[in-house]
């Protein structure tokens, strides 16, 4: 049941109902083989458990961010951790949190929000939770997005004067 | 002993040789005593046992480059582990090994060699400060006031035993004992003070004796897993082997020292046992302590810093002040 | 003990726990700020052994990959690779014969033993007791032995395939197993005499470095760290994957908070891992150990998906980004030792370097793993 609570207070961040459904595809002109795919909104999905391992899915803007990840921390949810990924054919970064509760009430949460590729900044989570400090600074160093606010934001596995970052899809070793 | 100079000179070479001989022998003991309680072979290459291995490291040892760190004092560098060795070599003088085998008999023997054991602790600083290396000299601060603390419990339960034989001549304080093994200082049932605290003593002494050689459980010294190897990281060759052997050679003292002042020296167990000669009977004892020693460095993990200074300030210098009040009333009063 | 008192800036120095030091388990630098022997400040350095296996995630593909998972925790390498074979058989929808699966947890909870007897050698060691460490490796053998019997290989291993097993076990396996069973709980008696009841053991580990429930869940700590601070958490029982639900089996939890809870929860957790060595071998299915049907290139739907398994160090998590090609856009290894370091860093201050040390003990790190 906190699966059912924590979405009800997840989804109350977004102001429009556009919850639990994928948006139609051929709503509407060309019926193009190769149309390219709607881009998610951002929105609350529930998630098959047994498909892909999670229950709940939440695509935030940047400054809804901290308000999920309150909610999340007042629930009692850990951060298991904090993922980069580099849509370069739409021109985004993402950064996806994964969240998790130690009693046996599973409920899994992911949260995403997507930036611009150019210039990417996120606001810190290192306020709510201590521990993002160094999964932050991971995030930083390959892919290389800012996270506004974070005390220490310098490499953590690369070498503290690299100004590259390796695993953006365009990196040249 | 006549007094002639060439039979002094020849005593206390002796004396150095058998000391030195320990030293280097009491490394192969102890491998293959730590071997034994591992359930693993030990050296057993170099010569049949092992015997061989001392000598070979020696010369291992002699044959590398002795580096010393820029910036580090070079006088005080060398000089520590020559300090760490010649007062443990020094006090063998006056070991009485039996009734006529001491190279020099003084009738201030228990002085001189607490006096030699404390300049021991001075190549401690000398070691860690002139390293000019950061764990040298966290180790060598915790290994002096280690020093510092657990000489005062040993000190006040050789009084007890001095106060107990009358003299400070080793000689006279073994010669006290003689009889049996009650008449030892350690069960003194039927000797000179009927002190049934005394095996306490004993522990004490014992404990200190570990404590001041920077031995398991007390080594914090040389914590190899905290601080590197402590206050002797920054040698190599020759240093690192005299302070080793400088180690042993107070092991050595320690347990002669236990011996003759609380288990009766040359004496035998039992009076129909003295027709094996003295020597005999102290190399025995002598042998059994510094396996004890042996047996528990591989047995027990090490005591914290606070620990160790809070089991000598808060428990043991009681413990012994307490032991040797009750021993001067019972000595004034029969 | 008194906490130290207010500091000028010059009466600190800096010691560097560097790199090359005993007792780091690992490339791993600690620069302490002390004040005489007390830590005023800690932060912790890690990199020196990084090699990317996300990058090499995303240019390997999904079988090539399955070899990467054991050099990431050496100690335990078999849970890394279930975790692995998981979510790539979750994502790309492969059935598992049953055989395959209880051989799957037989070895994972092997390896998970073997693990914590190094990591309890190396643990006594640290603290100065030298001869532990030899019967805990002695005993380690003999699993070693029986895992490199099948396997091939007695650290590295890269047994598991999508879809199972590439080797069967035979009769001489079992019967070493069954005989390994006793032989370690004679053990486990014998290290509890051992070291488990000495006073000097327990005067340095009782009250050293409380962990409260609070900085565990903020951290994201899991296994013994979280379960030493009265957190009921193992993936296991929590969310129970693979063919654990049909052991029966208990899981430790410790409310001290103190470094000798996480040393109880280790010891007790080996003891229930023979359990479910027990009940898989008497319960092991005979079939085959690869599906009939298997796809010849392994190309998962597009999506994400994500796997969490129990190793002997905690949480191990896969993130599966798949773009439908054969090679996967993005994966991401969520080592469990990344998140009980960074705990290190606050839980120290105000410690000396002895408990913070056997604190870093307690925690059973292993770099390559924090470092991937």
């Amino acid at each position: 049941m906190i699966c059912e609570k924590t979405k009800l207070a997840l989804q109350n961040l977004f102001p429009a109902p556009v919850a639990e459904e994928v948006p139609a595809e051929d709503t509407g002109e060309e019926k193009d083989k190769k149309a390219p795919k709607q881009p998610r909104l951002n929105g609350l999905l529930e998630c098959d458990y047994a498909v892909h391992g999670y229950h709940l899915d939440a695509q935030v803007a940047p400054d809804q961010l901290l308000n999920a990840v309150t909610i999340l921390d007042e629930s009692e949810f850990f951060l298991e951790s904090i993922t980069g990924v580099d849509w370069i054919k739409d021109n985004q970064l993402e950064v996806v949190y994964d969240f998790c509760r130690y009693d046996f009430d599973l409920c899994r949460v992911v949260i995403r929000t997507r930036v611009d590729r150019e210039k990417p900044s996120v606001p810190t989570i290192t306020g709510i939770f201590a521990g993002a400090n160094w999964h932050e600074r991971e995030t930083h160093e390959f892919f290389g997005i800012k996270f506004a606010g974070h005390p220490h934001l310098v490499p953590l596995l690369l070498p503290e004067d690299a100004d590259f970052h390796p695993l953006l899809k365009d990196f040249k070793a | 002993m006549s007094l002639t100079l060439l039979n002094v000179i020849v005593a206390v070479v002796i004396a150095i040789g058998f000391a030195a001989l320990n030293a280097a022998y009491l490394v192969w003991a102890e491998r293959r005593g730590a071997a034994r309680i591992q359930r693993r072979p030990g050296p057993n290459i170099n010569g049949p046992f092992g015997l061989l291995q001392p000598p070979l490291d020696g010369i291992k040892l002699m044959a590398k480059q002795l580096t010393i760190p820029g910036g580090a004092d070079k006088v005080l560098f060398i000089a520590a582990p020559v300090l760490a060795m010649f007062p443990a070599i020094m006090s063998f003088v006056t070991i009485p090994f039996s009734e006529s085998i001491v190279a020099k008999n003084m009738n201030v023997g228990v002085l001189m060699i607490f006096a030699f054991a404390s300049m021991g602790g001075m190549s401690l600083v000398f070691a860690g400060w002139s390293s000019r290396n950061k764990y040298a000299m966290m180790s060598s601060v915790r290994a002096v006031s280690q020093a510092v603390a657990y000489e005062i419990p040993m000190l006040i339960t050789t009084i007890t035993v001095v106060m107990i034989a009358g003299s400070m001549d080793l000689m006279e304080i073994v010669h006290q004992q003689a009889g049996s093994i009650l008449h030892w200082n350690i069960f003194p049932l039927l000797g000179n003070s009927h002190n049934i605290l005394m095996p306490m003593s004993f522990l004490i002494f014992f404990t200190c004796t570990l404590a001041e050689t920077n031995r398991a459980p007390f080594d914090l010294g040389e914590a190899e897993s905290e601080l590197v190897a402590g206050f002797h990281t920054e040698y190599g060759s020759m240093g690192f082997g005299l302070f080793f052997m400088g180690e042993y050679a107070n092991i050595v003292i320690g347990s002669c020292m236990t011996t003759v002042l609380f288990l009766g020296g040359w004496n035998a167990p039992l009076p129909f046992l003295s027709f094996i000669p003295g020597v005999f009977w102290f190399l025995l004892k002598l042998y059994l302590l510094i396996a004890t020693f042996i047996w528990i460095r591989w047995t027990f993990p090490r005591t914290t810093i606070y620990g160790l200074l809070n089991l000598s300030w808060k428990i043991l210098i009681p413990l012994s002040l307490f032991n040797l009040l009750f021993t001067a009333g019972l000595i004034k009063v029969f | 003990m008194n906490s130290p008192i207010e500091l000028q800036p010059d009466e600190t120095f800096v010691l560097n726990v560097g790199p090359q030091h005993p007792a780091t388990h690992g490339v791993l630098r600690v620069k302490m700020e002390m004040n005489g022997e007390y830590i005023v400040n800690a932060e912790t350095v890690i990199g020196y052994i990084h090699r990317m296996h996300e990058k090499m995630g995303e240019t390997k593909t999904y079988p090539q990959f399955l070899m990467n998972l054991s050099r990431m925790d050496y100690l335990g390498a078999l849970g890394y690779s279930h975790g692995h074979v998981l979510v790539v058989e979750k994502a790309a929808g492969i059935e598992v014969p049953e055989r395959a699966e209880y051989i799957r947890a037989i070895m994972v909870e092997l390896n998970r033993i073997a693990s914590h007897l190094f990591w309890f050698g190396a643990f006594v060691m640290d603290l100065g007791g030298f001869s532990p460490l030899m019967y805990a490796l002695q005993d380690r053998e003999y699993i070693l032995d029986m895992l490199e019997a099948v396997t091939g290989s007695r650290l590295t291993y890269c047994y598991f395939r999508f879809g199972g097993l590439y080797n069967d076990i035979d009769d001489e396996f079992i019967a070493a197993a069954r005989s390994f069973i006793p032989r370690m709980r004679k053990s486990l008696k014998k290290y509890d005499k051992l070291v488990t009841g000495n006073v000097i053991f327990r005067k340095r580990l009782e009250g050293i470095a409380p962990l409260s429930k609070e900085m565990c869940r903020k951290y994201g700590a899991s296994s013994a760290v979280a379960r030493g601070s009265g957190i009921n958490f193992d993936v296991r029982k929590n969310e129970p994957y693979s063919v654990y639900p049909e052991f029966d089996f208990d899981v430790p939890v410790f409310h001290e908070c103190d470094s000798l809870a996480r040393y109880n929860v280790r010891m007790a957790e080996m003891e229930q891992s023979l359990r479910i060595i027990e009940q898989g071998l008497d319960k092991l299915p005979d079939g085959p150990i690869m599906p009939a049907k298997k796809p010849k290139l392994i190309k998962p739907p597009a999506g994400d998906y994500y796997q969490a398994v129990e190793t002997a160090r905690g949480s191990f998590g896969i993130r599966l980004v798949s773009d439908g090609g054969k090679i996967p856009y993005r994966l991401k290894l969520r080592s469990p030792t990344y998140s009980n370091m960074h705990l290190f860093d606050e839980a120290c201050r105000g410690m000396m370097i002895m408990d913070a040390l056997a604190f870093m003990g307690s925690l059973d790190l292993v770099i390559p793993e924090i470092d991937r």
